[in-house]
């Protein structure tokens, strides 16, 4: 083919690779070391994923073939019904996340900063949720009429969650709304602290718990085949009509074109009419109220909540928001749903086979390879759009 | 938006020569810095006119303080016969000043549609809008074909419809324009400045920033000339055109 092509373009094709070959000279002087380094990590967590899905798949195949016991002799394998529960586990939990991410997703859609004390905001409406529920128990109407008192207390931790955010941008973040990003940043860290010891100081430090769920709802149901406890249905249930509130109010009204013309441009969402201001505190008022709302799921969920309850779901459910590209608030969602499953799956499906001791309690550890894995291969998140230059100034 | 025209020519006939926007002695500071020096402006009903100066004159500046992004330092911005130093920008554009921005700054990741509604923001007449959404069609109907499209994907010739349009959806008496020919292709130039002419004679009037200073002023009534935030030039269109000094500064190289 190379015999066909004329003088000229062959000409033209050398001088490109040889213009390429000078970039990729220059770049790979510039940047080796850590590029090397970004490479191997690659190559390792995506070989590890591959060996231990294939490990897995042995596993399931045949306890007793070599490559299934390799690494794990004690291999068994899940049952199918076992691999349902933990998706169930992990898509409720996902959920939860998923909620709290808007949050972090919104505020970063109209100030381009990471409020890192958006994990308090859900702390805020756990605990709400636990001093109204345990004072519902003490009346026996927690037992008695037990929607309604779920339908009150997931109010009051809307209310107080939704405060709590709207009071942190008046007070932290609208003084530093002129300085570069770095201080609301720095700040939010602080605001997150104090928080957590304000919360301590009032409540003490002791672990609270919820008072018990009453059985037809705790109860394993049978959906489609999949064995789901009523607890973790009624999650579900509750994260979906609250993202699909969420979309309408963004979507579709008035207030929610506002807070996309402010995410995008404060100076001319202003010439149009629109209260910036107004609309920053609406943004934090709304990501509040999802956070609330996670905040009763939690307790639904895990039934306890300490002043340190938000630290680990903020920092997760910022992952969350990351994996799903952040801004992005179907993808915060989505974020929030991918980390769950795995979190929940992936001890059991990758690392157990793999023969990693003590893989129950590898949650964590996957949950942030997760964000180590996005920001290797795709920084800008799952449905995250490309930084223009002009956005990253 | 034919309903506001008659109206303006209303005005313009029983309060004649009462300016729809006006500066008094305006004077602006960026902190120490002195941009606008005892500036006066008049917009009157109707009228297209048009403020030239080179880079770091004070033109934008001008436009910033019309609107109330910058609140002037001493002077007075006056609305229809009212001070208005210290009212929103929302106020001006709900008393019919508008603002077509340098580059069109259309909200890229909205919807065209989205964008011509925002223009709207402030209005809760639901006929009126769709009457103007209507007309804006009849004025570009280019516009209508890209509706749910998202404003970011459409050419510079269309975003600048978009723009001019989402600025008439606040039915404005006044619409200011920064920099309308930046940033177009020189075929697009001509004919946004003959749609500037064209809503001009429906009776909106229209102030205009302009670096092509030549284009600006033949279709202008009367222009300004900034340097260093001082008027140096105040005059007819036609005289600025003929003025030597002006020919020698701003219309040179044109």
């Amino acid at each position: 083919m190379a015999g066909r092509v004329s003088d000229g373009a062959i000409h033209h094709f050398a001088g490109g690779s040889r213009l390429t070959a000078t970039i990729e000279r220059k770049s790979a002087r510039q940047v080796s070391k850590v590029d090397r380094f970004l490479t191997l990590i690659r190559v390792f967590l995506v070989t590890l994923i591959v060996v231990g899905i294939l490990a897995f798949i042995a596993q399931q195949v045949a306890p007793e073939n070599p490559f299934a016991r390799w690494r794990n002799p004690d291999a068994v394998g899940l049952t199918g019904d076992q691999f349902k529960g933990l998706l169930m586990s992990g898509l409720s939990q996902g959920a939860m996340y998923g909620l709290i991410a808007l949050g972090y997703s919104m505020v970063y859609g109209v100030l381009g900063f990471i409020n890192f004390a958006h994990g308090e905001v859900f702390m805020a409406g756990a605990m709400t949720g636990f001093i109204a529920s345990d004072k519902f128990s003490q009346t026996g109407m927690w037992e008695s009429n037990f929607l309604l008192s779920l339908a009150i207390i997931i109010i009051l931790a809307i209310m107080v969650s939704t405060l709590t955010a709207v009071l942190m941008e008046r007070v932290a973040y609208r003084p530093l709304r002129e300085s570069p990003r770095l201080i609301p940043l720095i700040t939010s860290i602080g605001v997150s602290f104090f928080i957590q010891n304000a919360v301590m100081g009032v409540f003490g430090p002791s672990t609270k718990s919820y008072p018990q769920l009453p059985q037809w709802l705790s109860k394993q149901r049978s959906i489609l085949t999949f064995e789901i406890a009523g607890t973790k249905l009624l999650v579900l249930l509750v994260a979906a009509v609250s993202m699909g509130g969420l979309w309408y109010l963004v979507e579709r009204t008035k207030t929610g074109k506002a807070m996309r013309a402010v995410a995008e441009d404060k100076e001319i969402a202003a010439l149009m009419g629109i209260n910036v201001n107004r609309t920053i505190v609406t943004t934090f008022a709304v990501g509040g109220a999802m956070a609330g709302i996670a905040g009763i799921l939690w307790g639904l969920l895990f039934r306890s909540v300490t002043h340190m309850t938000g630290f680990l779901p903020g920092i997760k459910a910022f992952t969350a928001a990351v994996v799903g590209g952040i801004g992005n608030l179907p993808g915060a969602m989505i974020g929030g749903i991918s980390l769950g499953s795995a979190e929940s799956i992936a001890p059991l499906v990758i690392l157990e086979p793999l023969g990693v001791p003590g893989v129950s309690q590898l949650k964590d550890a996957v949950a942030f390879t997760v964000l180590v894995l996005v920001l290797l291969f795709k920084p800008s998140g799952l449905f995250g759009e490309q930084l223009s230059a002009e956005d990253r100034a | 938006m034919s309903g506001d025209g008659e109206q303006t020519v209303d005005r313009t006939s029983s309060e004649e020569r009462v300016a729809l926007l006006e500066f008094r002695e305006v004077n602006t500071h960026y902190g120490a810095v002195h941009i606008l020096k005892d500036v006066n402006l008049a917009i009157y009903p109707g009228e297209l006119v048009c403020l030239l100066g080179g880079n770091a004159s004070g033109k934008t500046t001008t436009l910033k303080t019309l609107l109330g992004m910058v609140a002037p330092t001493s002077g007075e911005v006056v609305l229809k016969g009212e001070v208005v130093n210290d009212k929103p920008i929302s106020y001006r554009v709900e008393n019919g000043v508008t603002m077509v921005p340098e580059n069109r700054r259309l909200f890229k990741r909205l919807t065209v549609k989205e964008n011509l509604i925002l223009g709207a923001y402030l209005r809760s007449d639901k006929d009126g809008i769709e009457a103007d959404l209507q007309y804006v069609f009849e004025l570009f109907p280019r516009v209508e074909e890209r509706l749910s499209q998202k404003a970011g994907t459409l050419s510079g010739g269309e975003q600048q419809m978009v723009a001019i349009g989402r600025a008439l959806m606040s039915q404005p008496t006044v619409l200011l324009m920064d920099e309308p020919s930046m940033g177009l292709a020189p075929a697009l130039v001509q004919q946004n400045f003959d749609l500037i002419q064209q809503i001009n004679e429906e009776g909106m009037a229209v102030f205009m920033v302009e670096q092509n200073a030549n284009m600006a002023l033949s279709i202008a009534d009367r222009g300004w000339v900034l340097q260093t935030g001082m008027v140096v030039l105040d005059d007819t269109a036609e005289s600025l055109l003929a003025n030597p000094e002006m020919r020698a500064a701003y219309l040179g190289e044109a």
